[in-house]
């Protein structure tokens, strides 16, 4: 890139196609094969993003790395944690009769007897939408019927359904918050010492909305180094080199290596929106525990929007046996354990026919194996 | 489902903006919680804008790493000229 031509011209989809450039990517993999011999002890790093974990497989990262470097998928995928008592509430309301609005992948994940598109097969009224605008516009246009949003995500969807409550919405439309608020599920990661992860990848995405410093306090509180990340390959390889940097130097910090997008503070207005509308409270986290501080709760003046005072529903949290006999979705999910040691990963769980919510969700880890047909286990070098 | 994509603000109708994704254009994104204006190119998830992307710094990023990967190619040639004259690379 001379420096005269890309005044202008250098648009971003431009510069971000050097996100994908080889020759960068060989670079940087060197450089973080330098680091970890020098190094020497194993490094485990966890990502808490789905999106991550699809750009790791696809672009085989993991194998590029050195033996004593592994990545592990963490709680990122908003369908693999949304309890299964939300989903049999939502499928319960459906078979009564509302209209059930929901994302495409919420509405094939199962909960304890049924998903809602079994639901809708059984002739219940389940739509798929892009986004919560849909859902108004549709209550708005049909008045005669009721409507529930079954709202599920992390912090970057939130801010969207905040605003449209805030704006005042139909009568006839109430809404199902799942949503988890991703700093406290990572913190609540950093201080549990069980996984034995070193270092942190940051769903960059996330941190768009909520900025770098809700995860201060964690980090002065564990040392434990953080990078936030893009989801360019380049972005991650670059993530990886930065953590290693960190440990080498036995300097931890907050990092940010996603500066196109990614601030401390984030983006203000949306975070303004959001605690307008929500409360923060203990989420739990699909067959695997609750965590302080990591659900969504739409605040008392805002009763009538929600569908828990509307219908009597239940708080979202339970823990009875959440997944299949067998199943090891909640290792799965905490990154304890690689798609392949579940004993029903391709054999009976497969894309087309999920038994547990990891296979079912485009940002659930064995779903995203199998679609790159990884079919044998991968040794870690740390258990 | 925290997938976001970088597309151009065409055009601004109040709060919805027209998006475009490299040649799909989407209607309609929820546009009021970023400060965006035509010609800006905005990360967007589920139908709202979540940020603006910074174009500068994207290129910082990158320019930083094309430097490091011009010495990396001198190394290079430097290791298969030593292998070449029969000396055993490093």
């Amino acid at each position: 890139m001379s420096s005269e031509n890309k005044q202008n011209q250098e648009r971003l989809p431009q510069i971000l196609k050097y996100y994908r450039n080889p020759t960068l990517a060989k670079a940087i993999v060197e450089k973080i094969n330098d680091l970890a011999k020098k190094i020497q002890e194993d490094i485990a790093i966890m990502h808490v993003c789905g999106s991550h974990e699809w750009t790791i497989t696809h672009y085989g990262i993991r194998s590029l790395l050195p033996d004593n470097v592994q990545i592990r998928a963490g709680p990122g995928c908003p369908v693999c944690i949304t309890p299964a008592t939300d989903i049999d509430d939502a499928v319960k309301l459906a078979l009564d009769g509302v209209v059930v609005v929901t994302y495409g992948d919420m509405s094939r994940s199962k909960g304890t007897k049924m998903s809602l598109q079994d639901a809708k097969a059984l002739g219940a009224d389940v739509r798929v939408i892009y986004g919560v605008q849909d859902a108004v516009a549709m209550a708005r246009k049909e008045p005669n019927k009721e409507f529930l949003f079954f709202a599920v995500g992390m912090d970057t969807t939130a801010p969207a359904t905040a605003f449209e409550v805030l704006k005042g919405v139909p009568r006839n439309l109430s809404f199902l918050v799942s949503y988890r608020y991703t700093p406290s599920i990572q913190g609540s990661v950093m201080e549990s010492n069980v996984l034995g992860i070193d270092a942190f990848i940051s769903a960059g995405h996330s941190a768009t909305i909520t900025g770098m410093k809700p995860y201060y306090e964690y980090f002065l509180r564990t040392k434990k180094p953080v990078v936030f990340s893009g989801f360019e390959p380049i972005d991650v390889l670059l993530s990886i080199y930065m953590l290693l940097r960190q440990i080498y130097e036995g300097k931890p910090m907050l990092e940010n290596e996603y500066t196109r997008a990614v601030t401390w503070e984030g983006n203000v207005k949306a975070q303004e929106v959001m605690e307008r509308v929500f409360d923060l409270e203990d989420g739990y986290v699909r067959g695997v525990a609750i965590f302080p501080k990591a659900g969504f709760r739409l605040k008392d003046e805002f009763k009538e929007v929600d569908a828990r005072e509307r219908y009597g529903l239940r708080k979202g949290i339970s823990t009875k046996d959440e997944y299949v006999a067998g199943a090891r979705c909640g290792e799965v999910v905490m990154g304890l354990i690689d798609p392949p040691e579940c004993p029903l990963y391709m054999k009976t769980c497969t894309p087309e026919d999920p038994k547990g919510s990891p296979m079912v969700s485009q940002e659930g880890t064995c779903w995203i194996w199998a679609h790159h047909k990884i079919l044998n286990y991968v040794p870690r070098c740390k258990r | 489902m925290c997938v976001a994509y970088p597309g151009k603000v065409i055009e601004i109708n109040g709060e919805f903006a027209k998006v475009d994704f490299g040649g799909t254009v989407k209607d309609n994104v929820l546009i009021s919680l970023v400060n965006a204006k035509v010609g800006d190119y905005v990360l967007v998830h589920a139908g709202y804008a979540i940020q603006i992307v910074d174009e500068e710094e994207a290129r910082k990023t990158i320019e930083l790493w094309e430097e490091m990967t011009k010495e990396l190619d001198e190394e290079q040639k430097r290791r298969d000229l030593y292998e070449a004259i029969g000396g055993k690379g490093e």
